[in-house]
């Protein structure tokens, strides 16, 4: 077998079990969270033999194993169980959510992944001079600010001042394509302005360190203009890193939306899951907590993978 | 005049340098360089590390290593100044008429694209050639040079290829725009004597079959004496002689330039073998942890007391290996190493401190070999308290004592490596060794780092000190040279197998063996022509066959 393939092999492999003891704390984490479910659904009112009665019929009084292992069994089969606040099931609610958080969470990394890399390489070609400072100085300044913040000011500004945006995110099913793009503007604003220092101060420096080679000095001396120098022989060495803080932030645009969507009013997860936390509805937050974690650990795989295959050693061995 | 391909006047560099602790500092590096070059002629820039040859090179490409700046004079290539062009201009002269070929290829070709691609960048972005014509181009270019399958060694990858094979492919990368000029900084330095014979012939063969002008930059004279017309030998940044190469290698005017090319002249009178060996290696063999091959194969060699064993080899030979059993470092699978009529245990944690203490090592990179944040007595000082407690001024004198018996003397004892030279802190690494009274040193390619006259002060050092002291060197080199000017007993050793070993008297007299013969032979010669006379000779051998 190719060692490439060999490698991806153990990466996905691994990528399954990180996934399993994912699966395994999230369970346990919400056994342990205080509160019951039957109490909450039911009030403080409630009877000894009404609780009784409801914890029964959510088979609460089941060993923690056993739920667990036929929590697992319908989740791998996309099962993720009923909610016990409204009954519905919630692979149905749960999937109209995650659409909405990808969509956001797709445009935002469609303007802010090449954006960064953009600015990463001006700021390698200009470094120690005014545009490199100017980049790095603004993206710190947006990284450092609260998301709340800049949300609500961009809405301020843009939105309610200047009027060219709506300040309310939320969309609906009925609503166009281009009308669900005019809604989230702001909300991908926002998040670009969150991601965008981190993957920008990442790529300059992983560039910035194989600028130091020897081979690109040869390329200087092949008559090659500084940004060719760059883009053509320096970043090709610096994908692994680059690619690896990119799904990093890929993966805080699906998990860590939680504010803004709260802040725009947008119908994603992070709502969902807040929602759900504040109402005890265990298998909801279980969901949402599994959703989330398969997310965090494909990106990573992913960016493994793409490390693997950017370096040429092991894609094309002696 | 303005016929000549490149005129350089009066040229001055320098560059900003940042001593630790202190501020920055303008130092000067050339201090103002003349010489001219004809069309299709080659002048070899000769000197030792420092002299300026490399940023002198670089300086016909108007180009700064690092912080240099070139701050005055004139450099004219094909009728024109170049310091003041446009970045326009200076692109053109650097892609088509000027090209660079470094000494490490290795880390000169970017790793992620195909040689090919590589190669024929600069006269295609320059639109100098098709991207079909350039390919044929550089494959003829393959086939010249003497590369295995010219016609498919492009689509590989830098890493696919061996270190001599990539060197041949970067002076393909250079040559491929029909250059009026390329510079070679010394590229066949990191080489194999073997490899660096074929790589030498191949860029001789180039240079004259397409006739194109050279700088040919190296600090080993006799390399330079086979390829070049003209030589200049450089130093600190100054010209010191300048003429033709028959001159400068059989009638130097100038001191320094005849101490250059006496420096292999030093001799050594080997001892014939005692009958008490100090250290006895016995079919020792070995392999890596997590690796199926082994990469000794029962080795076989004897020190005797107060003696030199050289042990010669090409790299990958198994000579440092060696010297890590011997250490301890890597338990060997089969085979023992005695040491003083005992057997040392094979593992370094099974070895007592009078073990350790006896054998003590000196490395090739003295500059990493030191802590860079202790003094020179601080580094002496510490075996002197580890095998023998001492301390106070008793510790004192003794440091001050080995100081002056490696030549350097008390003034030193408060300075830090980084206020060293290169020679000045190998020095320290001796003492070292030296303070632990070992019975054996084993000296790990000791000189290879160092400039030839430098080299050669610590062969000599270290002669004396064999003297004074009675202690016996285990001399790991690839360079013969420094093998007959030191050894009393040598082993060759060729893919983890030692292939001759005995007296040095006997070793390097003839009938010789496949190997060894072709190592001797591969040494360059300080005499015009030996190039030619053993490529010659090869050929008349593998007729004759």
């Amino acid at each position: 077998m190719h060692p490439v393939l060999k490698l991806i092999a153990q990466r996905l492999a691994l990528g399954i079990l990180l996934l399993l003891a994912a699966s395994l704390l999230i369970f346990a984490g919400t056994q342990i969270l205080p509160g019951d479910v039957a109490q909450s659904i039911l009030g403080q009112s409630a009877t000894p033999e009404a609780l009784a009665n409801l914890r029964a019929e959510l088979g609460l009084n089941e060993p923690a194993m056993s739920r667990y292992f036929s929590w697992l069994a319908g989740a791998v089969q996309g099962d993720l169980g009923t909610a016990l606040t409204n009954g519905q099931e919630i692979s149905k609610s749960l999937g109209g959510r995650l659409k909405n958080t990808l969509f956001l969470a797709f445009w935002a990394a469609v303007v802010a992944v090449p954006l960064a890399i953009f600015l990463g390489l001006l700021a390698v070609r200009y470094r120690e001079r005014w545009p490199d400072k100017l980049i790095s100085a603004v993206t710190l300044a947006s990284i450092s600010v609260p998301e709340f913040l800049i949300g609500y000011v961009l809405m301020y500004v843009i939105g309610v001042k200047l009027g060219w945006a709506p300040t309310v995110a939320t969309v609906y099913d009925s609503m166009s394509f281009l009308e669900k793009l005019n809604a989230i503007t702001l909300p991908v604003a926002v998040l670009t302005m969150v991601v965008l220092a981190h993957m920008m101060r990442m790529t300059r420096a992983a560039i910035l360190n194989v600028m130091q080679s020897a081979y690109i000095e040869t390329a200087e001396l092949k008559g090659l203009s500084s940004f060719q120098v760059i883009a053509r022989h320096a970043f090709p060495n610096a994908i692994a890193p680059v690619v690896n803080v990119v799904m990093l932030n890929l993966a805080y645009l699906v998990v860590g939306v939680v504010v803004v969507e709260v802040v725009f009013v947008y119908p994603g997860m992070g709502q969902y899951l807040v929602d759900h936390v504040s109402k005890r509805d265990v298998p909801v937050v279980q969901a949402c907590g599994l959703i989330f974690a398969a997310v965090y650990i494909g990106l990573n795989m992913v960016a493994d993978i793409v490390s693997i295959l950017a370096n040429p050693r092991l894609r094309h061995p002696k | 005049m303005t016929d000549a391909l490149l005129k350089v006047k009066n040229l001055k560099i320098g560059a900003r340098i940042y001593p630790p602790g202190e501020k920055p500092k303008d130092i000067d590096i050339v201090h103002g360089v003349s010489f001219e070059l004809e069309k299709g002629k080659v002048l070899g820039l000769i000197g030792e590390s420092g002299a300026g040859k490399s940023t002198i090179g670089l300086a016909a490409m108007a180009y700064g290593r690092g912080g240099v700046e070139l701050t005055g004079g004139e450099v004219w290539v094909n009728g024109r100044e170049i310091l003041h062009t446009s970045r326009a201009d200076l692109r053109h002269l650097r892609g088509l008429e000027v090209t660079y070929v470094s000494q490490s290829a290795a880390a000169s070709f970017n790793p992620a694209k195909k040689i090919m691609e590589q190669v024929i960048e600069a006269s295609v972005h320059a639109g100098k050639f098709s991207k079909k014509d350039a390919e044929a181009r550089a494959r003829d270019l393959f086939d010249k040079l003497g590369l295995p399958d010219p016609d498919n060694i492009g689509d590989r990858y830098p890493h696919q290829v061996s270190g001599g094979q990539l060197q041949r492919c970067m002076t393909a990368l250079a040559l491929c725009p029909e250059p009026d000029l390329v510079v070679f900084d010394e590229p066949t330095t990191a080489l194999d004597v073997t490899t660096q014979i074929d790589v030498l012939m191949a860029i001789k063969a180039a240079i004259r079959d397409t006739g194109v002008g050279a700088l040919y930059i190296t600090h080993d004279l006799a390399v330079v004496a086979q390829v070049s017309d003209e030589i200049m030998v450089l130093r600190m940044g100054d010209m010191v002689e300048h003429g033709t190469t028959d001159q400068i290698i059989n009638n130097p005017r100038e001191d320094y330039t005849r101490d250059l090319v006496s420096v292999r002249s030093k001799q050594h009178e080997g001892q014939a073998p005692t009958d008490n060996p100090i250290l006895r290696v016995e079919n020792v063999t070995a392999r890596y942890k997590g690796t199926n091959f082994d990469v000794l194969h029962d080795v076989v060699m004897e020190l005797h007391p107060g003696q030199t064993l050289a042990v010669v080899g090409e790299s990958g030979s198994g000579k440092s290996t060696t010297a890590r059993v011997i250490t301890g470092l890597l338990p060997p699978r089969d085979g023992k190493i005695t040491f003083d009529g005992r057997e040392l245990s094979a593992d370094l944690n099974g070895r007592t401190r009078e073990d350790l203490r006896e054998l003590q090592m000196i490395y090739q990179m003295a500059d990493v070999a030191m802590n860079p944040r202790q003094t020179v007595g601080t580094i002496i000082g510490r075996p002197l308290e580890f095998y023998f407690g001492m301390k106070g001024a008793e510790k004192r004198n003794r440091i001050i004592e080995l100081l002056d018996e490696i030549e350097l003397g008390e003034g030193f004892i408060d300075r830090y490596p980084a206020e060293l030279s290169g020679g000045q802190k190998q020095r320290v690494c001796i003492a070292r060794a030296l303070a632990a009274k070992p019975k054996v040193i084993i000296c790990d390619e000791v000189t290879s780092a160092l400039d030839p006259l430098v080299a050669d002060d610590i062969l000599k050092l270290l002669e004396n000190l064999q003297k004074i002291e009675d202690v016996a060197y285990l001399f790991i080199t690839h360079d013969l040279a420094t093998v007959s000017a030191i050894a009393d007993s040598i082993a060759v050793m060729y893919q983890g197998k030692v292939v001759r070993y005995g007296p040095k008297a006997e070793v390097l007299s003839p009938p010789f063996d496949d190997y060894t013969d072709l190592l001797l032979s591969s040494v360059p010669e300080m005499r015009l022509g030996w190039l030619e006379e053993v490529i010659a000779n090869r050929k008349m051998e593998s007729a004759g066959n």
